[in-house]
């Protein structure tokens, strides 16, 4: 006797009217290598009585519970949107911070993590603001740390998917699941730094534009205004996060939510008392702006969809899709791939193998081309030395050669002068012999001498130079002149 | 007035465009009121704990898998549990003709039924071993079964290491292992022990005494009682893992499950009328035994801690810890991932213990496994 509770077709085949038959065929597969039946082929079995397995998404939440909940949120806008006061209304109690100033000089983001409890859920906020966005002459750049600061918690996150040793379950994950955009109530249309941020942030992060500070708009304004927006947002293709209208439950709720975007919101930390209720609320001289009023904002629209609704589905739409595609694009920068062209799946350490041979082979290319060069300007060093060697010997030879002239030079003259002397000498020792010849024997024999002495020096001369130039002496010039004469 | 410099405010760390990889400074902890991240008072009602029912929508449209392995000689009721403990024909009981050849060699078979009830959808994978401890030499007959475990954990890294990967990965891993001990009355056969051993790094195992019905109760108590010991002895831990235990609460109702484990379990797929009502039971001579009493047999036992309590927790041991250690052996030897220029964090593989849910706790299991490891 089998009853028959609720069963769900999911097989390919049709469920046999007894399971029994069917499962014998189902049944045995073949040795070591099993193919498993999965998906299609699938048989739904009808069960005899209460099994009790309906507990599981119980204990599956029960699980969560006690691990707990992480969400990141992330405030783009310019300095005094309201963000800080927004998170503060959102989430019902005074985060720590002080606002900042107008004097930044680039973009920054500040990152604050909180501890929330409420009955059995606990949660683990992070709420990260841009300061400064929007206050530089120069917005060029505005978005860069902002699309930076989003890659780092993927890129944290894939590091710690790719230890060896890792600890998954317990791993505090920081990546944003929802980027709340502040647009400035200007009730014209978008400016072009919202546009061009927007459109660098789409494929990372799931977007929820929101008119802040929409107290400043009237309510026709605020229509065009939002026509305008999404319009704009639609023509330059940026995919902002749509509701999932895709579970029944909530698709009705959500497929209304989305035609609201962006939301229009106020925020207001300040209560004030309205009829006989405390309320949050802004007072201007001509009236009060509730924040929890769907009719004065959309404050509780978005309150609903952000954490109510849809808080696990942005959880899962990060990881399954933004994570994934950032995942993908970073292996694949990498060098990594699944098939190679004969479709047979390659192991990441193929492939890994080959990019190292890779950067082997270029290191080893680099260092030949490194050592080549290398040799080069070493020959060329070395002929540059040779060159200036050889100028160097020309140089040395010449000097020498110079050196040598004036040398020979210098001894020509010294031997002249020598010979100069030397004659000089000769005269002198044959004049004193005259002298003293003449001095002893009367006058012949100083003729004599003189002759002698006449006719020593004046050998060399006869050549024709004048005995003057030979001797120098005075008297020697007067005798030797009358000596010449009587000869 | 004070000024307010640019950074360097009180909780928060200003992260400038040089510094993208400083995240938030909270631990991994998730208890409340850790010493550096500041718990806030909520003035109000904020609607955080709707993330559970989120949750739930979204496990119940996604669907459930259990994967369940059954090893135990022939003839001890594998295939009758298993159609009792999930009502429903899952395996024609086995019942060997007169003909057919007890096999020779141990052949691993698995069927897979989708199960629904009260809109969830589990599917449930069973795997029989038909022909294990069947021979006359029973050496090494686990291998099988060990490279089948392996194979799975190999399966779903492969799946995991991809670059397109899909959304939710198929998880054909085995949970669970209930080991079926024959009831001798003595003790763990050299056999039971070598499996164990080995089974219980890989596998959350369980065990159980098949065919109950042949002892008595004194003779049930004795029996586990001296199971109970030769497991302590052989430091076999067998599931739930002393070492696993979150907190207190865990630990106090862990502690009763490992009181009477091994379950002494009947299983029985017919029905029987007692006092007017329908069971399932087997009839003997003298009397009809009831699966669901628990005087008679702690079956009831045995699939509240399957199924209705510690399903999800079989799972995600073997998800955290299991395939965990799978994979750091696999990725040790293999040098699968990238580690080279450019993989900043990668972490070092130390001989040290491996992996346990809360890092916090020491590990009996780690020790042993850590002397495991040298031996590799």
């Amino acid at each position: 006797m089998i009853g028959t509770c609720s069963a769900v077709s999911c097989a390919v085949a049709p469920v046999a009217a007894a399971p029994v038959a069917a499962l014998a065929d189902a049944g045995a597969m073949a040795a070591t290598d099993i193919a498993r039946q999965v998906g299609e082929g699938c048989r739904t079995v009808p069960l005899a009585g209460h099994v009790g397995f309906d507990s599981l998404p119980d204990q599956l939440v029960n699980k969560s519970v006690s691990q707990g909940f992480s969400f990141n949120i992330l405030c783009v806008g310019e300095t005094g949107l309201g963000k800080s006061t927004l998170m503060d209304t959102l989430f019902n109690t005074k985060f720590e911070g002080e606002p900042a100033t107008h004097t930044q000089p680039g973009v920054q983001l500040r990152s604050n993590t909180y501890d929330l409890q409420e009955s059995n859920v606990g949660l683990k906020l992070t709420i990260v603001s841009t300061v400064g966005f929007g206050d530089q002459i120069n917005k060029e750049d505005s978005y860069k740390p902002i699309v930076e600061f989003i890659d780092a918690q993927f890129e944290a996150y894939l590091q710690e998917e790719l230890k060896i040793r890792r600890v998954l379950h317990a791993y505090h994950d920081s990546r944003i699941h929802a980027c709340l955009y502040f647009i400035a109530p200007t009730g014209h249309s978008l400016k072009s730094l919202d546009l061009v941020t927007m459109k660098k942030l789409d494929s990372k992060v799931n977007i929820i534009p929101i008119i802040a500070k929409s107290d400043a708009i009237s309510k026709s304004e605020l229509t065009k205004f939002k026509i305008k927006i999404t319009s704009e947002l639609v023509s330059n293709g940026v995919q902002i996060y749509q509701f999932p209208t895709d579970d029944e439950s909530v698709a009705e709720i959500n497929g209304t939510m989305n035609a609201h975007l962006p939301f229009a919101v106020i925020g207001s930390t300040e209560e004030l008392k309205i009829g006989n209720k405390m309320m949050k609320a802004r007072q201007y001289p001509w009236g009060t702006v509730q924040v929890e009023n769907e009719a004065h904002c959309d404050f509780v629209k978005l309150r609903e969809m952000l954490i109510r609704v849809n808080m696990e589905d942005l959880r899962e739409q990060t990881h399954s899709r933004h994570y994934e595609l950032y995942r993908r694009c970073k292996l694949e920068e990498m060098g990594f791939k699944d098939t190679d062209p004969d479709s047979k799946p390659f192991s990441l350490q193929e492939t890994y193998e080959a990019k190292r041979n890779e950067f082997l082979g270029e290191l080893q290319k680099k260092e030949e081309e490194m050592r080549q060069m290398f040799v080069q300007r070493v020959k060329e060093k070395e002929a540059e030395l040779k060159e200036a060697e050889k100028e160097l010997h020309e140089k040395f030879d010449r000097l020498k050669k110079l050196h040598q002239d004036e040398k020979k030079k210098l001894e020509d003259k010294k031997k002249c002068l020598d010979d100069e002397v030397n004659a000089f000498k000769q005269r002198k020792t044959a004049a004193e012999l005259l002298q003293s010849q003449g001095s002893q024997a009367g006058g012949s024999q100083t003729l004599k001498r003189d002759k002698e002495k006449k006719k020593a020096p004046h050998h060399p001369t006869q050549a024709g130079s004048v005995a003057g130039s030979c001797c120098k002496l005075p008297n020697c010039m007067v005798k030797g002149a009358m000596f010449s004469g009587l000869l | 007035m004070f000024c307010f410099p640019a950074m360097g405010h009180r909780h928060c760390c200003a992260l400038g465009p040089m510094d993208p990889m400083r995240r938030s400074p909270s631990p991994c902890s998730s208890r409340p009121s850790s010493p550096r991240t500041p718990p806030c008072e909520m003035l109000g009602y904020v609607g955080i704990e709707a993330v559970l029912d989120q949750l739930k929508i979204k496990a119940m449209k996604m669907g459930f898998e259990f994967n369940i392995m059954v090893v135990g000689q022939s003839g001890l009721g594998k295939s009758t549990m298993v159609n009792t403990l999930f009502k429903s024909k899952m395996w024609k009981s086995t019942v060997q003709g007169l003909g057919t050849p007890t096999p020779q060699t141990l052949k691993l078979q698995s069927v897979t039924h989708v199960i629904e009830e009260k809109g969830v959808k589990l599917k449930l994978t069973v795997t029989d071993t038909p022909g294990f401890g069947d021979q006359i030499n029973n050496d090494k007959c686990w291998d099988p079964i060990l490279g089948y475990i392996s194979e799975q954990y190999e399966r779903y890294l492969q799946e995991e290491i991809l670059i397109t990967r899909q959304r939710h990965i198929p998880d054909t891993r085995v949970h669970c292992c209930i080991y079926f001990v024959p009831p001798t009355g003595h003790c763990l056969r050299p056999l039971d022990i070598e499996f164990l051993q080995r089974l219980c790094r890989t596998v959350n195992v369980v065990p159980v005494i098949a065919r109950a019905d042949s002892l008595t109760i004194e003779e049930r108590e004795t029996f586990r009682r001296r199971i109970q010991h030769n497991l302590r002895t052989h430091c076999i831990e067998v599931y739930p893992q002393k070492c696993f235990d979150e907190d207190i609460n865990d630990r106090i109702l862990n502690s009763k499950i490992r009181d009477r484990i091994p379950f002494a379990v009947v299983g029985a797929d017919r029905e029987h009328l007692v006092n007017g009502r329908c069971v399932l039971g087997r009839k003997t001579k003298w009397g009809i035994i009831e699966v669901e009493n628990l005087a008679h047999c702690e079956f009831p036992l045995l699939r509240d801690l399957l199924i209705r309590s510690h399903l999800q927790d079989l799972k995600d041991i073997t998800h955290n810890v299991h395939y965990e250690n799978y994979r750091v052996c696999r990725l040790n030897e293999s040098h699968l991932l990238p580690r080279g220029p450019g993989w900043v964090n990668l972490a070092q593989t130390p001989a040290g213990p491996l992996a346990a849910p809360q890092p916090s706790k020491a590990c009996q299991q780690d020790q042993e496994d850590s002397k495991d490891d040298d031996e590799y």
